[in-house]
């Protein structure tokens, strides 16, 4: 038997044995985690919207957010999103909350190489590819809705 | 051939293990020498406090054992940070002659085998041999940033906070080393970084078997055979490989990753990393062998060889174990004292008289040793 033989054999093998996440539960607790953080971003919403009247709707959204980034930032310093994000799974990563902590905690983890090299630098090593992403999937959108 | 026997004159002098809070609640907490309460251990970063970790490991062995710092003809050590970082600064602060060594999670029993095979061919009186991993560095270097709230895979495994590390003389004491096989470097293709424990497996099985070979023995010659960090599924893995072969592991097989922590503590397979054996084997392991309850131990330290940016460019995972074999040797044979006179003065002379009757290293040395430890710091359980 050849090594490449063996070497897929094995794999397979390993594949068999490996324990598999359970979906059910796993979309019970992201849908639970997602829920209470959107009706928490919409509890924020409404008010703002009950204290100051005067506001436009894009303007509430954006102190809604505000507010809920800080939150998660706060979180994240004190140790408790990472619990969260850690049984919630993509519930706690899909809402704001989760690019607001995959920011600050890269951040708070390089602190200690300093302000440049440190938090500036790595920074955005998580967040980064999901703003590359962002930014190029919109341009193709852009260039799609040029020509329909 | 992989494996060489010492020629009846290695003894291991002593072993000193501490680990960090977590692993100080899980089932080994009685055995370790030192638990951390605070595992930055007041200092401003991981990486340091890593450092201040080998370097308190280090200081105790050697406290321990009743021996001056600059007895040590050599210390062998390693660990899993970049370039070794924090074995080289603890022989920077410890002014220790220093050979630096790098197999993963395999290096205490890389460590081990070389400072034995040191002692054995009289190239010195004294080695240590040590490793430790911090949790928090570990996650920092291969992982993601600790507050970042991500979801592990269930195949992954717990970087340990801890080490251990053990004095290596010709001085006659319980546990004799009895030889060592360096394993090959295996890779049966599993790239998947968040399951080491499949990909290590094979290295294991194939030093182990290569071990038995050549000693001549069965699996079941030995009270206790300790895997490094193979984890619970890594251990299946190892079972199955070794019964295809026709080698059946039996009750006397455990591995330390399975062994550090309890099924309610949030570890998916168990624990890993260099610290792992180190610590299980220079406190439990070790403990039972002193007393004579484990008359023959395997210790197989394994270690998977990739490094971050060999798994983002997509290549698997090639891994190392590397085997220990200790004996008991009872206290009430009268031994021959090999003990080389290497003519130094101002060294602490071991009575070797006193050894054989007291069954520890050095009795006055171990109290003044405990007692500094207690004194300022809080000692585990008891």
């Amino acid at each position: 038997m050849n090594k490449e033989q063996r070497n897929a054999n094995y794999n397979i093998y390993v594949e068999s044995k490996v324990p598999k996440t359970k979906a059910w539960p796993s979309l019970f607790k992201a849908f639970l985690i997602g829920g209470i953080i959107c009706a928490i971003g919409q509890g924020l919403f409404d008010l703002y919207g009950f204290l100051f009247p005067n506001l436009a709707e894009s303007e509430l959204t954006t102190c809604m957010l505000m507010t809920i980034i800080f939150i998660t930032c706060f979180l994240t310093g004190l140790g408790v999103y990472d619990v969260v994000g850690a049984w919630g799974g993509a519930g706690s990563v899909i809402p704001i909350t989760g690019f607001s902590n995959s920011i600050s905690s890269p951040s708070i983890e390089f602190k200690k190489e300093g302000v440049i090299y440190g938090i500036c630098v790595k920074m955005f090593t998580i967040a980064g590819p999901v703003i590359v992403c962002g930014v190029v999937g919109s341009i193709i959108c852009g260039f799609i809705g040029l020509f329909i | 051939m992989q494996t060489i026997k010492f020629k009846n004159k290695t003894y291991l002098m002593e072993g000193y293990s501490i680990v960090g809070p977590l692993e100080g609640k899980g089932p080994l907490k009685d055995y370790f020498d030192y638990i951390l309460i605070d595992d930055t251990l007041k200092e401003k970063s991981f990486e340091k406090a890593e450092r201040k970790l080998l370097q308190k490991i280090v200081r105790g062995v050697i406290d321990k054992s009743g021996l001056n710092v600059g007895d040590i003809n050599f210390m062998f050590g390693g660990d899993l940070l970049n370039q070794i970082v924090s074995s080289s600064y603890t022989a920077r602060e410890l002014e220790l002659p220093f050979i630096g060594l790098y197999s993963a999670c395999a290096t205490m029993a890389e460590a081990l085998a070389l400072a034995g095979i040191f002692v054995d061919n009289n190239l010195c009186e004294y080695s240590l041999a040590t490793t430790c991993t911090h949790f928090s560095s570990a996650e920092r270097q291969y992982r993601f940033p600790l507050e970042l709230g991500n979801q592990r895979p269930p195949t992954a495994q717990w970087t340990i906070t801890g080490g251990g590390a053990t004095i290596v003389s010709n001085i006659p004491t319980n546990v004799r080393l009895v030889s060592v096989t360096f394993g090959k470097v295996i890779d049966f293709g599993v790239g998947d970084v968040n399951n080491m424990g499949a990909a290590m497996a094979p290295a294991a099985c194939d030093t182990i078997e290569e071990h038995l070979k050549n000693m001549g023995r069965k699996s079941n010659d030995y009270d206790f055979i300790a895997t490094g960090d193979l984890g619970k599924l890594g251990s299946e893995i190892l079972i199955d490989l070794m019964e295809n072969d026709g080698i059946i592991l039996g009750k006397n097989y455990q591995d330390c990753g399975c062994m550090m922590y309890d099924k309610t503590q949030r570890v998916f397979m168990g624990g890993s990393g260099a610290g792992c054996s180190a610590s299980i084997f220079n406190s439990y392991i070790l403990s039972k062998l002193k007393k004579g309850e484990f008359k023959r131990v395997l210790l197989v330290s394994t270690g998977a060889l990739m490094s971050t940016t060999t798994s983002q460019q997509g290549d698997t995972i090639p891994s190392i174990a590397h085997a220990v074999e200790f004996e008991y040797v009872p206290t009430n044979k009268k031994q021959h004292s090999t003990k080389v006179d290497f003519g130094k003065k101002g060294r602490t002379k071991i009575n070797n008289k006193s050894i054989l009757e007291n069954n520890n290293i050095n009795s006055k040395a171990l109290n003044k040793a405990k007692t500094k430890l207690s004194a300022a710091e809080v000692k585990n359980g008891n």
